[in-house]
């Protein structure tokens, strides 16, 4: 999480300052994390841990995403780490590649539904008028319907497959990244310094990119880690009832569904998928709840 | 008091108005489906006839604007239609699984408002002591934590482990009140387990945000307990925020129980849609979407609404 701070915030300076700035700030914001509470630098620790896995699943496995290797449901063991799922394809591989499906596919439909709701929000903001009213309205029914089912319908009428999965969770997770964008929008576009551009001439995609976002950003950020949690955890329900990502592919939520019935018999190793899940969004979450704190608190100190 | 009435009037027609806008939506995805939904459905076996009688069966020979109020005025008078799957009558296949829906939502809210409303009040009397932050710590992992995953877990603890319930809740119409509470007990369980995080989060904030009022300041400056200004000078104000908490999350429950439903093969609405999905039986998609959204447009809205009769302000104006 950290590092996504850093190069988001990494982005917006470096436009307008020399690098030295950016490698000051990566040392601000170390210093900063050798200070944050136990939970934080756990939550960072394990972010950290998980990206690694994710980046170089095939490097440290010596089994391939869905290759058979063994009988069905084998027991933990020597050859098998974590034994073997229900076609005997080694459950240790498959977590490790889980973790690269998973998390590229919540992260890439948190990206679209940032870039589409952030973008949505802060023209509305900036611009208001008719295209405010347009785009609020449109956001107030997509919100009142709830999420899951809509996304169910919406996976009944185009099918199952990973782009529609996407793209229908990241429009249906917009609108609350808009809500904010624009409420946090709102606040800026009536500053001074927005109009004095605005005087000067510059043209919108100035204003918004050069005035407005950097000023939003913080809550921003902090929105991102969350919703990703929440992407994260619909995509894997979603796989969890088979509508989701389909096999072969590894994938933490079916991996659950296939081997659930393990459980019965009291064996966890089903459960290690969920609880892979369950660690990942908790130390998103005490991650942004500290980050949280953070920027409400220099808030208080200007 | 006029004003108010006004107020609740026009929340009522914005409802209403949502609910006719999302009607629209559920009827009207299948013309976005590309291609001819009876040619998709009958794929490969699909002769001409076969397609025409499809088409004249679902009423797609006629203009959109007709079939979608066809449909409006069918599903009022609750009759769904027939499932594209195994031409049974969905009205038939709905009725006991939106009873048993129901059922253990209610079944979960009774569990989860009082005990989260208690441990909120617990966590703000006794706030940054130990109990709270491990209240904040735990509250804040079970909100991560996906509904499968607590489920699952409660399956090893209570039935695998120490055998006290049955992991699978199939319960039937037959089945007596006692038995149904028995069976759906670790259902019930699960949807308390998620839905109280975020209850008592919202009950403690609410309550500290009161506690910080210059009222309850005096009343601290005049001498009373915590205990006498939390519970009579805090509580009756905090009211508004938190029968809002409540309702929206019985809202939430309501949409909650797809993924518990599987897990427990609970015979409820949930399984219907999720087993339609995957058949894309899209009648009972649609049936089942609009008894959701309608309950859970219904539940926000008297949300709205009871947190606007329960403000002071509005019902003393000036």
């Amino acid at each position: 999480m950290s590092q996504e701070i850093d190069s988001t915030v990494g982005q917006t300076a470096d436009a307008v300052a020399p690098p030295t700035r950016r490698e000051r700030r990566l040392s601000d914001a170390l210093k900063q994390l050798k200070k944050a509470p136990m939970s934080a630098k756990f939550g960072v620790i394990v972010i950290l841990i998980y990206f690694v896995v994710a980046l170089f699943a095939p490097l440290l496995t010596p089994y391939g995403e869905s290759e058979v290797v063994g009988v069905e449901f084998e027991e933990w063991g020597e050859e098998f780490i974590l034994g073997t799922d229900n076609l005997g394809r080694d459950m240790l591989t498959r977590l490790l590649y889980g973790a690269r499906n998973t998390i590229g596919i919540a992260l890439i439909t948190t990206i679209l539904a940032f870039l589409i709701g952030g973008v949505g929000g802060i023209l509305a903001a900036t611009l208001g008028g008719w295209l405010d009213q347009v785009f609020s309205r449109v956001v107030d029914i997509l919100m009142a319907i709830p999420a899951l089912i809509f996304a169910l319908l919406l996976l009944t009428i185009f099918g199952t497959s990973i782009p529609v999965l996407v793209l229908v969770i990241a429009v249906l997770d917009s609108t609350r990244v808009y809500r904010l964008a624009r409420a946090v929008s709102l606040n800026v576009v009536v500053m001074d310094f927005v109009e004095a551009a605005r005087l000067r001439g510059e043209g919108l995609g100035w204003i918004t990119l050069k005035e407005v976002l950097p000023n939003i950003m913080p809550p921003l950020v902090a929105e991102f880690g969350l919703r990703f949690c929440f992407v994260f955890l619909t995509i894997a329900s979603l796989s969890f009832l088979g509508l989701g990502l389909q096999p072969p592919t590894a994938d933490w939520g079916s991996m659950v569904r296939d081997n659930a019935t393990l459980i019965t018999y009291g064996d966890i190793t089903p459960l290690l998928p969920a609880a892979a899940i369950a660690l990942l969004t908790v130390a998103v979450n005490f991650v942004v709840d500290w980050f949280l704190h953070k920027t409400s608190g220099l808030r208080d100190d200007q | 008091m006029f004003k108010l009435i006004k107020i609740i009037a026009q929340r009522l027609g914005l409802g209403l108005f949502v609910l006719f806008v999302i009607s629209i939506i559920i009827a009207g995805g299948v013309e976005l489906l590309p291609g001819d939904i009876c040619q998709e459905l009958q794929g490969q076996a699909a002769t001409k006839e076969t397609v025409d009688a499809c088409r004249r069966e679902l009423g797609l020979d006629k203009p959109v604007y007709h079939r979608y109020f066809i449909w409006l005025g069918d599903m009022l008078r609750g009759d769904f239609g027939v499932s594209l799957a195994n031409g049974r009558q969905i009205a038939e296949l709905i009725g006991d699984r939106a009873l048993n829906t129901f059922f253990l939502a209610i079944y979960a809210a009774v569990i989860a408002v009082p005990l989260s409303l208690t441990l909120g009040l617990l966590a703000a009397l006794y706030r940054n002591s130990i109990y709270d932050r491990a209240v904040n710590i735990v509250t804040l992992s079970s909100i991560s934590f996906p509904e499968f995953f607590v489920a699952y877990i409660l399956i090893i603890v209570f039935s695998v482990n120490l055998g006290w319930f049955p992991s699978l809740s199939n319960v039937s119409p037959e089945t007596t009140l006692a038995v149904k509470l028995y069976k759906a007990f670790l259902p019930a369980l699960t949807l308390t387990l998620v839905v109280v995080a975020h209850m008592m989060r919202m009950t403690r904030a609410s309550i500290i945000n009161l506690l910080a009022s210059p009222y309850i300041e005096m009343a601290n400056l005049k001498g009373m307990t915590r205990r006498h200004i939390i519970l009579k000078h805090a509580l009756p104000n905090a009211w508004a925020p938190i029968v809002n908490v409540i309702v929206i999350n019985l809202a939430y429950l309501i949409v909650g129980v797809v993924v518990v439903e599987v897990v427990f093969v609970y015979p409820g609405l949930g399984q219907l849609i999720v087993d339609s999905v995957q058949k894309r039986d899209i009648p009972v998609v649609q049936a089942c979407c609009v008894i959701f959204a309608a309950t859970y447009i219904i539940l926000n809205l008297t949300a709205d609404i009871l947190s606007i009769v329960t403000n002071p302000r509005l019902l003393h104006p000036r």
